[in-house]
């Protein structure tokens, strides 16, 4: 039986205070409610500080390049689609020099979990405005305030996302239970982590958030999809968090006919599968 | 020489240039000749000139000439660019009814295409057929063979009618040509080769090699390959996804090599630009993949139809930092075979990138090869250990310090051990380090990888009488032009021999330097401006070449083109 101490990690270099410690104990909360084992699960990271999580804890481990998460994770999920992929990065890294990977894995529906430390700042470079830093915002490379924030949930919405939700990584219990959520979803899962930076966001903090986040209730239907991109768009005095949309859809791997024999990494390489290929061009 | 037969087609693009010119060489492969064909098409899908040529031989070729037996035009365009090009007892078909300004002259044979298309066949599309026939009416090789060709090209109907298309121009010729054409090219028998063109050898080498994940995004010339994979994928139980953007495919094969499936990408210079942080990618955290990159004309966007080998240097240097690699450059079609499988080897044995550098003259170039051997093809996997021996290690380390700087592999998912792969310089156990001393020793660990890369790196070929006073030095795509030119220079008493390197690093610094070395004269003959070659053979052996023959239009070499070149430099003693 799996237990949390199963998921001890090494030394952090987080700043103390840092919402990434919220999102790391979710983590391992949410994997070892589900019952997996380490060595089931494979955790691919992009560079920024949400980019060492893998390091704090234990797993398989794929640090790869800043914004690179999303293809080196779909690449592994396809060679062995039976590991447990959880993809995590921030905001830079995910929503700004990984963009394009963003909107492409989510439109093809890879099944893995996407979980986004958005702290609305570049931390590790010292605070210069993200992607999703409020309109405004004043960092040293935005001297006049940063332009228009991208929404992700709504981006996630609009490529048909079977699972779009978000969480406050200052209320552990919801984050864990959205992780769970995400990691059961067949298909691609986004998890936006709303992410106080102690060190260089001092407008979006912890208790800036406790004013503001409110959890989506039973009245709400995140099967409408309509409802889904309204949702997305509130922002101010009162941020929603929890399960935005879901909707199941086919996969890209159930889409693969390749895959029907079992993993990649199982099959036998034998040079005589291409003798019938050669006859061809006889 | 006399004995072969040069075929040049002409068109415009949508004319069906190539499946006319594919279906030439495959009918005369069929007939037991050896065939080497290649495409000149532009960037568009339509208009434009095309054309298609096919050289056919008893003996093995891998070269074009320059001078064509038969030229069949597809419009006015194709005779306006190309009648100089037919030899003196040359004949050139064309539609007489669609191309007026040629009126009768020599060499000049106009036959009434689509008229013959519409009556016989029921559809003026079928003139290519015509004309197929026609040419091999001239040479009087017979329709038993084409018809099964056409048969197997086509479906139904549509091959029927090709057929009788086939049989009109054929019979037409055969009655009216009263011109001096005296090739015969008789069908041989049953032939047991291989048609095929480079990018097709490519990937069924991947195929055979065990690559089971390919990522790739289309770009000319390197496309056909990704296209080729994804129609085989289910047969061959690969996985092929066509992703966003470059990045992501080198990301994506990184990802699945790193779970353990053989992945290769493709694409020409401009992707590989693309790529290029993910190489390094692969550097860092040792993990296998085979990158192919196709040159083709640049820098920019080039001349994205045409060949060239303008990326070796880049590929060689490319990414920041130092890691091993390797680079393979095939030299001929069935070059490209056995050297993409010995690159996944090479990269799953170092576990570091493999770069298989071809170009868009090899890639779309045709040739006639004995049917690979599969026996050839051994899959060698290194250091990768199963569940059970990656268990009894104990305390697993993805980047244990070794001798050889090949640490064990593992994979995820084995139960009792778990692989950390970082892309930050890290420890033994793949996490993120800061401290001089383990940078050092994991930097050193990853670069004594190469000397045994360099152990498998194959001997350059060598062709030619050793005392030759002219030495050809050359790479990858050119082989085929650069021996047929040898034989032309010995055939008019100069003396040269020929150099050549497909396993270009580790560079076989002794093996250049042992031929050079004696060498009076030599030449680096190179599809590029600058001489790249000449540079490295500098920069990894001390010696100079003593010129250069360098051709960057877009164009491939000819045998002819080199000899003229080549006398050149002789004549006017540059090259001593």
């Amino acid at each position: 039986m799996v237990k949390l101490a199963d998921y001890a990690g090494g030394q952090t270099a987080w700043c103390p205070g840092c919402g990434n410690f919220g999102i790391l104990t979710a983590v391992k909360k949410a994997l070892t409610e589900l019952g997996l084992e380490p060595y089931q699960v494979l955790l691919v990271s992009g560079i920024g500080q949400a980019g060492k999580l893998p390091h704090y804890t234990r797993g398989n481990v794929l640090n790869v390049l800043h914004g690179r998460t999303l293809p080196a994770a779909i690449g592994a999920k396809l060679a062995n689609p039976e590991l447990i992929v959880l993809a995590i990065g921030g905001d830079g890294d995910g929503y700004g020099e990984g963009g394009n990977h963003f909107i492409h894995s989510m439109r093809r529906n890879h099944d893995l979990t996407y979980i986004v430390h958005n702290n609305q700042v570049y931390a590790l470079t010292k605070g210069q405005a993200s992607p999703t830093s409020d309109q405004g915002f004043v960092s040293k490379t935005t001297p006049g305030g940063a332009s228009t924030p991208l929404n992700p949930l709504s981006l996630a919405v609009a490529c048909n996302v079977g699972l779009v939700a978000r969480s406050f990584a200052g209320d552990n219990e919801h984050l864990s239970q959205m992780i769970k959520i995400g990691i059961q979803h067949r298909g691609f899962a986004l998890i936006d982590v709303l992410q106080p930076c102690v060190s260089f966001n001092h407008v979006n903090t912890f208790a800036w958030y406790r004013q503001r986040v409110y959890k989506l209730g039973d009245g709400y239907d995140s099967t409408d999809r309509m409802a889904a991109f309204q949702k997305a768009q509130e922002w101010g005095d009162g941020i929603p968090i929890g399960v935005v949309y879901q909707k199941e859809r086919p996969t890209f791997e159930e889409h693969v006919a390749a895959l029907k024999k079992g993993p990649l990494v199982k099959q036998k390489l034998d040079p005589g599968i291409c003798n019938k290929l050669l006859d061809e061009f006889l | 020489m006399g004995s072969d037969l040069n075929v040049m087609i002409g068109g415009e693009a949508g004319q069906g240039v190539q499946s006319l010119g594919f279906i030439l060489a495959k009918s005369l492969a069929r007939g037991g000749y050896h065939v080497f064909a290649d495409q000149d098409y532009e960037s568009r899908i339509r208009g434009g000139h095309n054309f298609f040529r096919v050289r056919v031989s008893d003996r093995q070729i891998a070269a074009l000439t320059e001078e064509v037996d038969i030229l069949i035009a597809m419009n006015k365009e194709s005779l306006d660019l190309h009648l100089g090009k037919l030899m003196e007892d040359g004949v050139a078909i064309f539609d007489e009814e669609a191309t007026k300004d040629y009126g009768p002259a020599r060499g000049l044979f106009g036959l009434p295409l689509e008229r013959l298309a519409r009556e016989r066949a029921g559809d003026r599309l079928m003139s290519n057929s015509v004309a197929l026939g026609a040419a091999l009416g001239l040479v009087r090789y017979g329709l038993e063979i084409l018809d099964k060709v056409l048969a197997e090209h086509f479906k139904g109907e549509v091959a029927q009618a090709n057929i009788l298309a086939a049989r009109a121009g054929y019979d037409y010729i055969r009655e009216k040509f009263k011109g001096n054409f005296n090739k015969q090219f008789r069908s041989l028998g049953q032939a047991k080769r291989m048609l095929l063109n480079g990018n097709e050898a490519l990937a069924l080498g991947a195929v055979a090699a065990g690559c089971k994940f390919v990522a790739a995004y289309p770009m000319t010339p390197a496309t056909t390959i990704l296209e080729y994979l994804a129609g085989k994928a289910e047969e061959t139980g690969m996985v092929v996804v066509q992703p966003e953007d470059e990045i992501a495919a080198i990301n994506m094969i990184i990802g699945a090599a790193f779970a353990g499936a053989r992945a290769m990408t493709c694409t020409s210079g401009g992707g590989f630009c693309l790529m290029v942080e993910g190489l390094g990618l692969a550097g860092i955290t040792e993990t296998p993949v085979v990158i192919v990159n196709s040159q083709r004309s640049g820098p920019g966007i080039g001349l994205p139809t045409r060949t060239e080998q303008g990326d070796l240097e880049f590929v060689l240097h490319a990414a920041h930092g130092e890691f091993p690699r390797a680079v393979l450059a095939p030299a001929t079609v069935e070059d490209v075979f056995y050297l993409t499988a010995k690159a996944f080897n090479l990269a799953e044995k170092y576990q570091t990138p493999v770069i298989i550098l071809t170009d868009q003259y090899i890639g779309s170039s045709y040739a006639t090869v004995e049917r690979f051997d599969l026996s050839k093809i051994t899959i060698e996997r290194g250091q990768l250990l199963s569940e059970d021996e990656a268990a009894r290690l104990g305390q697993y380390k993805r980047y244990q310090f070794t001798e050889s700087g090949v640490s064990p592999r593992a994979l995820p998912l084995y139960k009792n051990t778990l692989v950390v792969a970082d892309s930050d310089e890290h420890n033994e156990e793949g996490h993120p380090i800061e401290d001089a001393e383990t940078r050092t020793k994991m930097m050193l660990k990853r670069l004594r990888k190469l000397e045994g890369i360099r152990r498998e790196i194959g001997q350059p070929r060598f062709y030619g009488s050793p005392q030759a006073e002219l030495t050809l030095v050359g790479w990858g795509s050119t082989y085929g032009a650069l021996k047929e030119a040898v034989d032309m220079l010995q055939a008019q008493q100069i003396g040269a021999n020929l150099l050549h390197l497909n396993e270009l690093w580790p560079f076989p610094a002794e093996a250049v330097s042992s031929v050079l070395g004696k060498s009076r004269q030599s030449l680096a003959v190179e599809n590029n401006a600058t001489g790249q070659l000449a540079r490295l053979i500098r920069r990894e052996t001390g010696l100079k070449v003593s010129g250069t023959i360098l051709k960057f239009d877009g164009r491939p070499f000819s045998p002819a083109g080199i000899v003229r070149e080549a006398k050149k430099e002789v004549v006017h003693g540059k090259a001593g």
